[in-house]
């Protein structure tokens, strides 16, 4: 091998290189250092946006999730309670009682009395208990001769339960009885204590945590398999700008989802956000970014879409259970908080719900911070070297 | 001035077992078409990505023009453009999407429309990747390779699976490139392809060279330059037979396979009507007879004793 081809300046090196076509010279185009950075991301983006499964798990879905479960569990005016009396002698008059005592308390939302609306319906004794035993009834009352009532109730049925306790305290009052002490109850359903409050922010935890493992660790290795990311690499392309293509393109995506999910809650569920609506961005950026590690490292030596997914579910499932994203992980017993709180999805969970609820500041939330800054920064160091290319 | 791909004595064991590649030299000069022809698993493809830089060998050592790829590997990538045997790219992007992203990685790509019109895209430019034909996609798969403007490329089986129209379009582009002055490497196990296209040739098996030269040079060493193929009745006892085919006038070599018999042969005119006769007196009868050009496979076979694509 000549010894002058060794020289180190490889960039004037023309004597090496066979000429290029003249045409091809005239049009060549100069690149700059972030060209293929610009392109990696435009590319990631329009393939996700052409992605109709992508656009509907990652934007409609938890808007229907959001959408069912607020629905579900909202906040009802109190329970229609729906009773059945047995026909027989008194049935009219225990009628009477029942409806004269909704005329005499009628509904007061103002006062903070309000007592559940009753219906009340006469039907034989077969008939009524048929139907009390399928549940369409709450309660069965049966006037009895002696001016007293047999009530049949269902202990295991809390509605069962409760319309025992509210039909007696009518018909006693209704046949007399005075309250001993005078009571006021005051009603709690503003929002920001509602379901639907505790479960949105959960909802932009889980979705974050959802697109960062998928969108990062399934891509990756779908590119590997198909050899895509080994044709890159076979080009001058930085490695470093592909992953950085790659999580960033997580950021534009979150700016999306926070804002559609965020917008959906006050919209159509009135929830207000007390804290910034800059700390929620900044939070969601670095749980896209710390979930985008998470997936990175989950991804990072797997050879096939099947090893991946079911590692991704396997990361993933512990932080659904526990996280609090449905329910508070408080029902756990308390020996396992320590370790739910060092989970990055109940870091973020927590530091979403006391931004968007509480208006809590980043700064009183470092430790929860902390969490989700180690999880992705270790997560991306061990990635990044155990990384396969090919 | 050095040779643009240069290689000494490679070796790549996978898993400390598996012997993939044996000790291959090659040397390459500026403007060649070079083929290393070899049947599945004779160890092409390892050899061309240790070539490439996308695989360590074990043991040897790389030269691209002069530099090993441990030098200064971004600014040799910037010279090749890669053909690999097997990408699936991106579906969801169109063509000229997949074109410029590639471009975006060189310092100084070509022009997407002018790749698009040299590999005949151009009316394809707005169709998604996932939409193409097969002829298609390997020639967006070549045009990521030349969209950097390389001077070497290298390309992996590029006509396989290929419909012969489709194959002839990227013989065309790959001999444009030549014409411009480039070099390119291919690894191929379709002999028409090596004989129409290379301007020399190795021959791989079990992971070495086993023959190199220009495609007539390795046809030319048969001996002969037509094969004689017959078939007759009652062959008899083989090895004796084999022995007397040999002594036919002009004959270079003999071989069976199954029940017929080649004879590589200098001047068919002289062999055959000698082996006529040879047939009648012997009181056989002829089955079969054809003659044809020696081919590459015929190199091939000579040399192992197989077909190129026999598994």
């Amino acid at each position: 091998m000549a010894t002058e081809t060794n020289t180190p300046t490889l960039n004037h090196d023309e004597k090496n290189q066979p000429l290029p076509a003249p045409g091809a010279r005239a049009n060549a185009l100069r690149n700059g250092r972030w060209s293929g950075y610009r392109h990696l991301l435009w590319a990631r983006i329009l393939e996700l946006w052409r992605e109709p499964e992508v656009v509907f798990w990652v934007f409609v879905f938890p808007l229907l999730l959001a959408a069912g479960l607020g629905i579900a569990f909202r906040n009802k005016p109190a329970d229609v309670t729906s009773v059945v009396v047995i026909d027989g002698a008194g049935a009219q008059k225990t009628l009477a009682m029942l409806q004269g005592s909704v005329d005499k308390n009628p509904s007061d939302k103002s006062s903070g009395n309000a007592r559940s609306a009753i219906q009340a319906t006469v039907l034989d004794r077969e008939a009524a208990l048929k139907g009390f035993h399928f549940g369409k009834y709450d309660l069965a009352i049966e006037p009895n001769p002696d001016g007293s009532y047999t009530y049949y109730y269902d202990p295991a049925r809390p509605e069962s339960v409760l319309s025992r306790a509210e039909i007696d305290a009518r018909l006693q009052s209704a046949a007399g009885r005075k309250d001993a002490v005078a009571t006021s109850s005051q009603s709690s359903s503003e929002p920001g204590s509602r379901y639907i409050d505790f479960l949105i922010p959960g909802l932009l935890g889980m979705n974050l945590m959802n697109s960062g493992m998928w969108g990062v660790g399934f891509a990756l290795v779908e590119m590997r398999q198909r050899k895509l990311l080994k044709r890159f690499v076979a080009t001058p392309m930085r490695r470093s700008d592909f992953l950085l293509a790659l999580t960033s393109s997580r950021l534009v995506l979150m700016v999306i989802e926070v804002g559609l999910l965020l917008g959906f809650g006050v919209l159509v569920f009135h929830m207000r956000v007390l804290g910034s609506i800059v700390s929620v961005f900044l939070l969601g950026s670095l749980g896209a970014v710390a979930f985008g590690g998470v997936g990175l490292l989950t991804a990072c030596r797997a050879q096939k879409i099947e090893t991946v997914s079911g590692l991704i579910n396997l990361v993933m499932m512990p932080m659904w259970i526990f996280s609090g994203v449905f329910f508070s992980y408080q029902r756990f017993p308390a020996v396992t908080h320590p370790f739910i709180k060092a989970l990055p999805l109940t870091a973020l969970n927590d530091a979403l719900r006391s931004t968007i609820l509480e208006g809590a500041s980043l700064a009183s939330q470092s430790g929860r911070l902390l969490v989700l800054a180690v999880w992705g920064g270790v997560s991306f160091v061990l990635a990044l070297r155990w990384f396969r290319w090919t | 001035m050095a040779s643009p791909i240069q290689c000494a004595d490679l070796r790549k064991t996978y898993d400390g077992k598996v012997e993939a590649v044996r000790g291959i030299s090659l040397q390459i000069e500026a403007g060649q078409c070079f083929g290393l022809l070899g049947p599945n698993g004779a160890g092409k493809t390892t050899t061309i990505e240790i070539l490439e830089g996308l695989l360590a060998p074990t043991s040897g050592e790389v030269r691209i023009f002069g530099h090993a790829w441990n030098d200064n590997p971004r600014q040799l990538r910037e010279w090749i453009g890669i053909s690999l045997q097997e990408t699936r790219l991106s579906e969801k992007l169109n063509v000229r999407e997949t074109i410029e992203l590639f471009a975006s990685f060189y310092c100084e790509p070509r022009a997407a429309d002018d790749i698009l019109e040299e590999l005949q895209l151009s009316e394809k430019s707005d169709a998604w990747v996932g939409k193409l034909s097969g002829g298609q996609k390997q020639r967006l798969a070549v045009a990521t390779a030349l969209v950097g403007n390389p001077r070497i490329l290298f390309l992996d089986e590029p006509t396989t699976g290929l419909d012969p129209q489709s194959r002839r379009q990227l013989w065309d582009i790959i001999r444009v490139f030549q014409k411009k002055g480039g070099t390119v490497l291919l690894t191929t196990h379709y002999m028409d392809e090596a004989e129409r296209l290379c301007d020399r040739l190795a021959i791989v098996d079990h992971g070495v060279i086993i023959a190199e030269g220009t495609p007539s040079d390795l046809i030319d060493r048969l001996g002969g330059h037509h094969v004689v193929e017959f078939q007759v009745n009652n062959n008899g006892d083989n090895s004796a037979n084999l022995d007397r085919w040999r002594s036919l006038p002009s004959v270079e070599s003999v071989r069976r396979e199954d029940s017929t018999l080649c004879l590589s042969v200098r001047e068919p005119h002289l062999t055959i009507p000698a082996l006529l006769e040879a047939v009648t007196r012997d009181g056989h009868q002829l089955e079969h007879l054809s003659t044809r050009q020696a081919s590459l496979e015929d190199v091939f076979v000579q040399l192992t004793g197989r077909h190129l694509r026999e598994d």
